[in-house]
C-alpha cells in the first residue's frame, strides 16, 4: 500500500537539520529525516534509508541484508547460488560509493 | 507521433461515420498518446475526416504522386517548460516531425513551421526557438520552406506552440507495416529509454528531483538510414515510441498485427536515472516518452546485422535487439523475466502520474 | 540499485521458487493473503503467479488506501475545489479515482485547481507560494503515509500558516484485518504482513492474528524475493503446525517499528469512533482524524463539508473482492462496464487494485496459448 525505496544519504542541509539529501541510483532528492534523526545512533552520509513521500521511514540494515542474502541461497545449497551471493556485498569502502549507486 | 489514418478512395456515397468516441469532455489524457489518445483519433478524429476507420493508423500517411510516393506528417508540439535540459520546443518540432518522416522509411524533404504565440512572451525566447529550429533542421538537413505565425492573448496559451508539417520522398520498394509482421521477427530498440519524459517531469520541477539527465531529442534519419542501406526489405515496421513509451507502441503494433509481442525485460536498455526516478515514482520506463529512439521490426535472419547497421551508425551505439514477435498472445505485449515469469505491458492509460501507493 | 537489485536475482528467484514447490503439500488448496496493495503490484509486475505452483492461491487484501476509501469521501474532498480560491492537493494515486461527478482530473479538466503533489511537504510548500490561496491536502494512507502528514501539520503549525489543511482519510491497517478475520466467510490460511506499514507499528500488533485466530503472519519485503521468501515461511509454520509473526524484512522493519513516527500520529491524530471502508462497511476505531489542537489545519473543520454517502453501483461487487470472498474477474462488472481505463471501483484504478492487476493477469492468462521463457 505505500511505495517506499531505498536511498542513500549523500548530503545533510546547512541549517535545515530536518533535511537530508538522498540519492537513488543518480537521482537526488531533499527528504525529512524527523522520523530517524532523534534514535541513536546519529545518522550518517552513506547510511542507507527507506524513502516514502518524501520522508525517511527506517535505516536499512546491512547485517540483516547480508542474513537474508545468506538464507536465500541457503534455501537449495546450490553452487551457483552461493557463488552469486559472493558477488554482493553490502557494505562498500568509502573510495568506491560513487560507482554503486 | 502524429497519427494519420492512411488515405483511400473515397465512395460514391460516403457511409454514416461510425462515432465510437463517447467521453464527453476532453481530458489531458486525450493528448497522452496512450489508450485514450487512440481511441479518440480511431473514434472520432478518423471517422470524421474520411480515414477507414480500421485503417493502420501510422506515424505519416503515404500519397501518390506521379508514380512516387510521399510520406506527409505533422505533429504539433506544447511542452512545458519550453527549454530543458538536452532541448528545447524547437529541436523538438523539427526532430519530431523528421522521425515521423523516417520510421515511415522517408527522407525528410521539407518542413512548414506554423508558431502560436502567447502575447507578452519576450522576443528572445522566440529568439532562442527560432534559432533552435534553423540549427535542428540543419543538422537533419532538411530545409524550412514555409510556415505561419498566430498571436493570441495573453493566458491562452502556454508560451508558444509549435506545429510542424513535414514531406518525404520514400525509396521504391520500401514496404512498412504492421501487416509485413511475422511472428519470429525481432524488435530492436535504438537506444536507452524513457531520457525525454523523465527529464521533462523533473525540469518542471512538481516532484523536486534532481539527476543529470538530458532529453534525447535528436533525428533518428541517420540511424534508419543506415538500417534501411543494410537490411532494406528485411525491414518490416518502424516507430518513434514518443508519447505513451515503448509499450503504447508495440501494443499499437499488436493490435494492428494481430500479433503477440514479447520484451526481454533483462535486454531493455534504461540508463540508472531514469530506472532510479521510475521507482521513486512508481513509473513504468516503458510508457515514458521518448524524442530521439525508434523501434524497428526486423526480419529474425537478419536481426544481428540490423543491430550491427544501427550499433556503427552514429547515435546508435546503445541499440539492443529487445524483443521478438509471436503468434500467441495475440494483441497482447508481454514483458519476460529472466526468471521465467512474464508480466502484460498494457498500453499507457491516462498521464503516466507519479504513484505512492 | 543497492538493496533493489540483489533482491530480484534470477537464480535465487528460480531457487526459491523450487523450494516453495517442494514445501507445498499436493493435494492442499493454500489460500494466502498479502494484505497490503504493494505487494498486489509486486506480484502483478514481476509475474510471481508464474513461479507459484497452483495450489498456492493469493487473495488480494484490503491494504491499498484509495480502493477502500469510499466514493462520498472523493466526493467531500472534491466539493472543496469548487472554491476558486482553494487549491486541492492529492498524490497522483488519488488523481483518476471516480467521484459521482468525476475524478479529480476530471475536475482539473473542467477548471478546477487540483494538482498532484509528490509529498505533503510538497502541499506544505505550495502555501507559502501562494499566501492568498488556501491549499488543502486530501491525505490518504495507512501507518506508512501517516506520519509525514503529521509532521507535515506540525511544521504548518510551526510555520504559522493559515492557509494550510488537511482532509484527513488515514486508515488503520489492524481494525481492517480483524474485519476479514472476523467476516463469516474468511478462508485465508495466513497472512503476508505489509512491511511499509510495518516499518511504523513494528511487528507486535500482528500478534493476536497467531494468538487468537491460529494464523501465520510473515511481515514482508516488496521485492521477489521478498515475497517468495515469506511463503517459504509461511509454509514451513504451515508445515509445522506453528501460527507466529515472523519478520521477512527485517532489513527495513524494526520489531518495534518507529518510536518517532508512532509519537508524531499520537501528537497529531486520534482514532474515530468509526469510519466507513468501501466494501467493508462502517468499521470502529479504524481512521484517523485531525487533534483538537491541530484543529485549524482540519479541513473537515474548516470548510462545510457535504458529508455525503456514496453508495457504489449496485452491480459492483468491490466489497467482496477486498474481503478476498470474490475474485475480481467474478465481478459482474469486471472487464465490461469496469475497466481501468473506465474504471466504476476504485479497485480498478490504483495499480494496487487487484482488479486493475487482475485486469491484466487474467486477460494474458486466457490469451497465452504457450509458457513465454527467454
Amino acid at each position: 500500500m505505500c511505495l517506499a525505496i531505498p536511498g542513500k544519504i549523500v548530503e545533510f542541509v546547512v541549517g535545515q537539520p530536518h533535511l537530508a539529501v538522498i540519492e537513488v541510483s543518480g537521482v537526488r532528492r531533499r527528504v525529512n529525516i524527523d522520523l530517524l534523526r532523534d534514535e541513536p545512533p546519529a545518522l550518517a552520509i552513506g547510511d542507507w534509508v527507506l524513502i516514502h513521500v518524501g520522508f525517511a521511514m527506517s535505516r536499512i540494515g546491512v547485517a540483516e541484508a547480508e542474513e537474508q542474502m545468506r538464507l536465500l541461497a541457503m534455501l537449495g545449497e546450490d553452487r551457483l547460488a552461493m557463488e552469486e551471493l559472493e558477488g554482493y556485498r553490502f557494505t562498500e569502502p568509502p573510495a568506491r560509493a560513487e560507482e554503486i549507486a | 507521433m502524429s497519427t494519420v489514418a492512411s488515405p483511400m478512395t473515397a465512395p460514391d456515397v460516403a457511409p454514416p461515420p461510425a462515432i465510437r468516441f463517447r467521453d464527453s469532455q476532453i481530458e489531458m489524457a486525450h493528448g497522452a498518446g496512450g489508450r485514450a489518445s487512440r481511441r479518440l483519433i480511431e473514434g472520432l478524429v478518423a471517422p470524421l475526416l474520411g480515414g477507414p476507420l480500421l485503417a493502420p493508423l501510422t506515424d505519416a500517411a503515404v500519397v501518390e504522386v506521379n508514380g512516387g510516393r510521399l510520406a506527409m506528417t505533422a505533429d504539433s508540439f506544447v511542452v512545458r517548460p519550453l527549454r530543458f535540459p538536452g532541448g528545447s520546443i524547437g529541436d523538438l518540432a523539427v526532430n519530431g516531425t523528421v522521425n515521423d518522416l523516417a520510421v515511415s522509411g522517408a527522407t525528410a524533404v521539407a518542413l512548414l513551421v506554423t508558431l502560436v504565440l502567447e502575447a507578452g512572451l519576450p522576443t528572445s525566447v522566440l529568439e532562442d526557438e527560432l534559432r533552435a529550429i534553423a540549427e535542428a533542421a540543419r543538422r537533419a538537413g532538411v530545409p524550412v520552406v514555409g510556415g505561419d505565425t498566430k498571436v493570441v492573448e495573453h493566458g491562452k496559451a502556454d508560451g508558444m506552440y509549435v506545429t510542424t508539417a513535414g514531406i518525404g520522398a520514400i525509396e521504391p520498394g520500401v514496404r512498412l507495416c504492421a501487416s509485413a509482421v511475422r511472428p519470429g521477427d525481432r524488435v530492436l530498440l535504438s537506444g536507452p529509454i524513457g531520457d525525454h519524459g523523465i527529464t521533462i517531469l523533473l525540469a518542471r520541477g512538481d516532484v523536486d528531483l534532481e539527476a543529470d539527465l538530458r532529453s534525447d531529442t535528436r533525428s533518428v534519419y541517420p540511424m534508419v538510414r543506415a538500417l534501411m542501406q543494410r537490411i532494406g526489405d528485411g525491414v518490416h515496421w518502424m516507430r518513434d515510441p514518443t508519447r505513451g513509451g515503448v509499450a503504447s507502441a508495440l501494443n499499437e503494433l499488436a493490435a494492428d498485427a494481430r500479433l503477440g509481442v514479447v520484451l526481454f525485460e533483462d535486454a531493455l536498455p534504461v540508463r540508472d536515472a531514469v530506472r532510479g526516478a521510475c521507482e521513486l515514482l512508481g513509473l513504468d520506463p516503458l510508457h515514458i516518452a521518448n524524442e530521439g529512439q525508434f523501434l524497428a521490426v526486423v526480419a529474425p535472419e537478419r536481426a544481428e546485422e540490423a543491430l550491427e547497421a544501427v550499433r556503427d551508425a552514429p547515435g546508435g551505439e546503445g541499440a539492443m535487439l529487445v524483443g521478438e514477435v509471436r503468434a500467441e498472445p495475440a494483441r497482447t505485449v508481454l514483458a519476460a523475466s529472466a526468471y521465467g515469469s512474464a508480466r502484460v505491458v498494457d498500453m499507457l492509460v491516462g498521464d503516466p502520474l507519479p504513484r505512492i501507493c | 540499485m543497492k538493496f533493489v537489485d540483489e533482491f530480484r536475482n534470477p537464480t535465487l528467484i528460480r531457487q526459491a521458487s523450487e523450494e516453495i514447490h517442494r514445501l507445498v503439500e499436493p493435494g492442499h488448496h493454500y489460500r494466502l493473503m498479502e494484505v497490503c496493495g504493494g505487494h498486489t503490484h509486486a506480484i502483478y509486475r514481476f509475474a510471481l503467479e508464474d513461479v507459484l505452483p497452483d495450489n498456492i492461491e493469493l487473495v488480494h487484501g484490503p491494504g491499498c488506501p484509495v480502493c477502500v476509501l469510499p466514493m462520498g469521501r472523493v466526493d467531500d474532498g472534491l466539493s472543496l475545489a469548487r472554491d476558486p480560491n482553494v487549491i486541492l492537493t492529492a498524490f497522483g494515486d488519488m488523481m483518476r479515482v471516480p467521484g459521482r461527478n468525476g475524478s479529480p482530473l476530471e475536475h482539473k479538466a473542467r477548471g478546477a485547481d487540483v494538482r498532484m503533489v509528490y509529498s505533503p511537504l510538497d502541499a506544505l510548500k505550495l502555501a507559502e507560494q501562494h499566501p492568498d490561496r488556501d491549499v488543502v491536502f486530501f491525505a490518504i494512507g495507512f501507518e506508512t503515509t501517516a506520519p509525514s502528514t503529521a509532521l507535515t501539520l506540525q511544521r504548518a503549525r510551526m510555520l504559522g500558516l493559515e492557509n494550510f489543511s488537511v482532509f484527513c482519510n488515514h486508515v488503520t491497517i489492524i481494525p481492517a484485518i480483524r474485519a476479514i478475520l472476523d467476516s463469516p466467510d474468511m478462508r485465508v490460511e495466513a497472512f503476508i504482513g505489509p512491511g511499509h506499514v510495518s516499518t511504523v507499528i513494528g511487528c507486535r500488533p500482528y500478534e493476536f492474528i497467531c494468538r487468537d485466530y491460529g494464523k501465520p503472519l510473515v511481515t514482508s519485503g516488496f521485492e521477489p524475493l521478498d515475497v517468495l521468501q515469506s511463503i517459504v515461511m509461511i509454509l514451513r509454520q504451515l508445515r509445522d503446525g506453528r501460527a507466529c509473526v515472523e519478520n521477512q524484512y527485517a532489513r527495513v522493519v524494526p520489531w518495534e517499528g518507529n518510536r518517532p513516527a508512532l509519537r508524531a500520529m499520537a501528537e497529531v491524530f486520534e482514532l474515530r469512533p468509526f469510519f466507513e471502508w468501501r466494501g467493508l462497511g462502517f468499521i470502529s476505531q479504524s481512521a484517523l482524524a485531525i487533534r483538537e489542537e491541530f484543529a485549524e489545519f482540519d479541513a473537515e473543520r474548516r470548510f462545510r463539508m457535504p458529508g455525503v454517502r456514496v453508495t457504489d453501483p449496485k452491480a459492483a461487487q468491490c466489497g467482496e473482492v477486498l474481503k478476498g470472498v470474490l475474485k475480481p474477474h467474478q465481478c459482474k462488472l469486471f472487464g465490461r462496464e469496469c475497466t481501468p481505463e473506465h474504471p466504476v471501483g476504485a479497485l480498478m484504478v490504483s495499480s494496487e487494485g487487484a482488479c486493475a492487476a487482475y485486469y491484466n493477469f487474467a486477460l494474458r492468462k486466457s490469451a497465452a496459448a504457450e509458457p513465454v521463457g527467454v
